[in-house]
């Protein structure tokens, strides 16, 4: 990618990376919570709903403070986890976080409409033969939920490219570690003759917006196929 | 083998509570719809957890409630083939076939025994619907069951497909020794399959028995209705003759069928219904119909309405006959009476009739 400045290269890589980290971190967890959402019976159910989608309807900018407040070196719990070698505040890593929060209820949500679409009579039909609960799970519930898991995948990548709200005010916007894409275009906006580079990231963000969105219609295409031919 | 079930559910305002034994064989539970039949079912597979009961399979304690003891579903070992077929959409069939099967080994004789060895790689959605219940069948007897359930297997089928079906399933009767629990509310699929019945009313067992010995009992007629009501009884291919007759015999004497696809000393079961039964009180001559069998009258059953049922005893065996009141009048019918019994209409099914 000769046409790509050094700095605008290392927001592109730095954006995929962290899509990529928060998408596949956060998939098992969206997986029980769509799971526990759609089939549990349990107290607290309503409550995890509400807290699961606050995301959504939450300014980002709120998130990411709140973020910030807990997983800051100072902040109590941001201080134990440093005492792990596990730190979020201004670096990538809390990156992927803020883009796998906000991405989480998307994720759940088109994960939940496949849970919900899984037919429970099938399996009880896998455990009158036999199958334990996990043997279910695995063998029956996920591959025909799997076109809804990826569509949530996809959706969380997505949003997780173009998070800048509560990206910027967790881990603000540090080149080479922080700055993602959405973060770059921002930085270039500010700079005089900062246009080109904001351009040539926009044009980026575009190709990878549809590239991802082609590749997830195609998966889906092949694996409709499978379940219902 | 035996299976003893014993509970009591409440089920919005059904209020179940049942009890009874199933011997090997064939064990139709039948039922208007509504009366508790799938709940029943449901709770010797553990699908239902009844509010008390206990559930004895082999000596093998499935479920009870004072012990504390409820096998999970998957540890239960029983077979269950639904209504729907339920086969798993994303795998094929041979997949579907082998979900449950301990091991491959078994699974050319069962492809063989139920006619699907040529459905292997389709997905379930290229079956028929009759196709789809036979593998549904396959898929449950290569898990390898103690107990087969079969809850209205060809109810969501037309008559083409039943009577596809019904044969397989009378030579899984016969041929695996396999105990089935059999749901059903047609009363011909019962009077083919079964052995043993029990018959549910508002989730209760109104009686349970041998299927023979409750088919030709007058009082039980409401139960199977007064147009299929009708004796059961156990026959064995005799001959064939030269113009296309088959030639059965019969404890009381022999009766003659159009050709029976059978060898001779298969054993059939012989079922007569009521309405297509005339009483003679010498017998008849001159007359076209083939099969005419000697009786005893045993009981005359009066019910509401202008008929009466007509219990009678050839040979061994038990028929009915529906007839109406005035006739019975007329020839002063009584226990202990000889009659005639001019069958107008046989039919036969392959398998014996289970006496136990």
């Amino acid at each position: 990618m000769g046409w790509l400045g050094p700095q605008e290269w290392a927001a592109v890589a730095l954006s995929l990376k962290v899509a990529v980290w928060a998408t596949v971190l956060s998939l098992p967890s969206g997986i029980a919570v769509a799971m526990a959402l759609s089939r549990g019976r349990f107290w607290g159910r309503g409550a995890l709903n509400v807290l699961v989608h606050l995301p959504l309807v939450m300014p980002p900018v709120v998130v990411g403070y709140l973020l910030l407040m807990t997983l800051s070196p100072v902040a109590p719990v941001g201080k134990a986890l440093a005492s792990l070698g596990v730190v979020f505040a201004f670096r990538w890593t809390g990156a992927a976080l803020a883009a796998a929060v906000m991405g989480f209820p998307l994720m759940v949500r088109a994960i939940r409409l496949a849970v919900d679409a899984v037919d429970p009579k099938l399996e009880q039909a896998a455990a009158t033969l036999g199958a334990s609960r996990v043997r279910v799970f695995a063998t029956v519930t996920l591959p025909l939920m799997l076109p809804g898991v990826l569509a949530g995948a996809v959706l969380a990548f997505a949003k997780a490219m173009g998070e800048f709200g509560a990206t910027i005010t967790f881990v603000s916007n540090i080149p080479g570690e922080t700055r993602t894409v959405p973060s770059a275009i921002y930085a270039f906006l500010q700079q005089p003759g900062g246009d080109g580079a904001a351009i040539r990231l926009v044009m980026v963000s575009i190709g990878i917006a549809t590239g991802a969105l082609l590749v997830s219609e195609w998966l889906a295409r092949r694996m409709g196929r499978r379940i219902r031919s | 083998m035996s299976l003893s079930v014993a509970l009591q559910h409440r089920l919005g305002a059904l209020a179940l509570d049942v009890s009874f034994e199933a011997p090997a064989g064939v064990t139709a539970i039948f039922g208007r719809s509504g009366a508790g039949k799938t709940s029943v079912v449901n709770a010797v597979a553990g699908l239902l957890r009844p509010s008390n009961g206990t559930i004895i399979l082999n000596g093998r304690v499935l479920l009870s409630s004072n012990a504390g003891t409820n096998v999970p579903i998957h540890m239960r070992k029983i077979g269950y083939v639904f209504q729907d077929a339920r086969l798993f959409p994303h795998l094929t069939v041979r997949k579907n076939l082998l979900y449950g099967a301990p091991h491959a080994a078994g699974l050319d004789r069962i492809c063989d025994l139920l006619g699907i060895s040529g459905l292997l790689h389709r997905r379930p959605r290229a079956l028929s619907g009759g196709e789809a219940q036979r593998v549904a069948i396959g898929r449950a007897l290569l898990s390898d069951p103690d107990l087969l359930i079969m809850d209205e297997p060809l109810a969501a089928l037309d008559m083409a497909r039943k009577a596809e079906i019904l044969p397989y399933l009378e030579r899984l009767r016969d041929e695996t020794g396999l105990p089935i629990l059999y749901v059903s509310h047609s009363v011909e699929e019962v009077a083919r399959l079964a052995t043993t019945l029990v018959l549910m009313e508002d989730g209760r067992v109104i009686r349970s028995g041998p299927a023979a010995e409750l088919f030709a009992d007058p009082a039980l007629v409401p139960v199977f209705g007064p147009r299929t009501a009708g004796a059961l009884l156990p026959g064995q291919v005799h001959s064939h003759h030269p113009d296309g007759l088959t030639e059965i015999a019969v404890s009381g004497g022999r009766l003659y069928l159009p050709a029976l696809d059978a060898a001779p000393a298969t054993p059939v079961r012989i079922r007569i219904e009521a309405q297509d039964v005339m009483l003679a009180l010498t017998r008849p001559e001159q007359i076209s119909a083939l099969n005419v069998l000697p009786a005893t009258i045993t009981d005359v059953h009066h019910g509401q309405g202008p008929g009466v049922m007509v219990q009678m005893r050839a040979g061994d065996d038990l028929l009915l006959a529906r007839i109406t009141r005035r006739s019975a009048d007329a020839l002063a019918l009584r226990p202990g009476l000889a009659c005639f019994a001019v069958l107008k209409s046989v039919a036969v099914a392959q398998g014996a009739v289970g006496r136990h």
